[in-house]
């Protein structure tokens, strides 16, 4: 049987009667230069003399390309050979434009300075793709929203970037990577939270990063194949780690969403985390719920890559322990595992239900 | 069916592609050493445009630690999730029986032959003395 869908043509979900909001695009410069005018000269110095300090070991990366030039679809590429999401025009049409997206939120991955073991440089990097955003994306289309991105490992640093951004709607989410130097819940992070709070913006957690160690629980991997699984296991350490320090004690307010880390994990993550906390409950008395009730009030999924069980009822029941409220639709493009949002999110799944992963969730959750 | 007359042989050296688009389908046109393979221009996945894709050989294993790399140039993979078909046949390598993509019988036709048949040429003048390819569509 040939399985032939009327895709080609451009065209938004009908299911997406809240709306079409994706929560996970990559942006990406052309060219270094479009950040010089938002570094110091000592600053653009740095950067183009001495390079980025990745807190791990390879120049270029863990395994490199992944799989695609760029990690990127290979049709991404501008007409004039522009690097994949580098030119707003090309994105307009061959995205924004195809689905019909009403809003789309960037999260710039590389290099945006997030990681870097150069302090100094991070933080500057971090501020001049905030500023990136604006002038060469946001400000041009009213559908964007900039992530503030912040130079995590200066907890300090990034909470002064936040409250530069309070009350400034292009701004939707502030941006953290799944790998970073210590569990994201540990009180050197809490700057961050506290700045999120104050201004009223969730927090992005998008799998990736450099840690300074070894990316699995189990060490470094041998294959890319492995390498994407990883973005569940470090999701399930960082949940764990928020709930179980108490960031959501001292931060009532706070919301999270784990981007491009599955959510099959989470129902299991929340049982053994209650399993464990009826037992050892003393040793962490600042918690005054059980951990699952945490999470299904603080945490939010996005849905690529989403999970494909042989039996549709499985994803339903995952999804259903989340919350249908909390999992939002992501295209994660330019990147080569993509996912059309008219073929990504099953049609087993109910219309209404549908309709708030597309749209309704994303609104409610960045305030759109 | 009917049968199209899409490009002259020498246009689509070995190894290259055309897409072409006959009877309203798009379709991407490949020369593997002389022979040539039609496929639609759209992966059954989530419709990546596969005259986009790279071809590559295919890798296989019969214990951890021992590969075998054959079949050069045989297999295609799609633009955006890297799913792998064989140009041959259209199937997927990974669930052949029931993802693959609709190939179209293509062949060799020389050009004394066609301008006499009932073949459709859209876009270029058919000279006697030259080969051209021929899907059906």
């Amino acid at each position: 049987m040939n399985i032939i869908r009327p895709i080609a043509a451009a065209g938004r979900p009908a299911a997406a009667t809240l709306g079409l909001v994706d929560c996970d695009i990559h942006p990406r410069c052309a060219d270094l230069g479009e950040y010089r005018p938002f570094m110091t000269d000592a600053m653009w110095h740095r950067l183009t003399t001495y390079g980025i300090h990745a807190r791990h070991g390879f120049h270029k990366g863990y395994p490199f390309p992944k799989a695609a030039p760029l990690a990127s679809r290979r049709d991404a590429w501008g007409p004039q050979g522009q690097p994949p999401a580098s030119d707003l025009g090309f994105v307009q049409k061959q995205f924004l434009d195809h689905y019909g997206l009403d809003i789309g939120v960037l999260n710039p991955l590389q290099p945006s300075g997030q990681g870097d073991v150069n302090d100094d440089l991070s933080v500057a990097l971090a501020h001049a793709v905030n500023e990136w955003q604006l002038a060469h994306w946001v400000d041009h289309d009213a559908r964007l929203r900039a992530s503030i991105v912040v130079p995590y490992e200066d907890a300090a640093a990034s909470a002064a970037e936040i409250r530069k951004r309070a009350g400034d709607g292009r701004f939707c989410q502030v941006l953290l990577m799944s790998r970073t130097s210590e569990p994201l819940g540990r009180k050197r992070y809490w700057p961050i939270y506290e700045a999120a709070a104050e201004v009223g913006l969730p927090i992005g957690i998008h799998a990736f990063g450099f840690s300074g160690n070894a990316m699995t629980n189990g060490g470094w991997p041998s294959f890319y194949v492995e390498e994407v699984q990883e973005h569940a296991t470090s999701a399930q350490a960082q949940v764990a780690s928020f709930v179980v320090e108490g960031v959501f004690e001292r931060f009532p307010t706070l919301k999270i969403v784990m981007i491009e880390c599955g959510f099959g994990w989470m129902p299991s993550l929340g049982w053994r985390l209650d399993n464990s906390w009826k037992r050892l409950r003393d040793e962490v008395p600042h918690l005054k719920r059980a951990p699952s009730e945490y999470m299904r009030e603080h945490v939010y999924v996005s849905t690529q890559p989403i999970e494909e069980p042989a039996k549709g009822e499985h994803l339903l029941d995952a999804m259903e322990w989340i919350g249908w409220d909390r999992i939002l639709y992501a295209s994660d493009y330019p990147h080569w595992d993509f996912d059309d949002p008219r073929i990504a999110i099953p049609s087993f799944i109910p219309a209404e239900k549908r309709a708030a992963i597309f749209g309704g969730n994303a609104r409610s959750f960045y305030r759109l | 069916m009917a049968r199209h007359i899409i490009a002259a042989v020498d246009e689509i050296p070995p190894g290259g592609r055309k897409q072409v688009e006959a009877d309203g389908k798009k379709i991407v046109v490949f020369n593997l050493g002389g022979e040539f393979f039609a496929l639609l221009d759209r992966c059954p996945h989530q419709g990546g445009a596969l005259s986009g894709g790279i071809l590559c050989g295919l890798t296989l294993s019969d214990e951890p630690g021992r590969y075998h790399f054959s079949r050069a140039g045989e297999m295609l993979r799609c633009p955006w999730h890297n799913w792998e078909f064989d140009i041959r046949t259209g199937k997927s390598w990974f669930d052949p029986r029931r993802t693959k993509v609709r190939a179209f019988p293509a062949h060799v036709e020389a050009g004394a032959r066609l301008v006499e048949g009932p073949y459709q040429a859209e876009t270029f003048p058919v000279q006697v003395e030259a080969d051209y390819v021929v899907v059906e569509v």
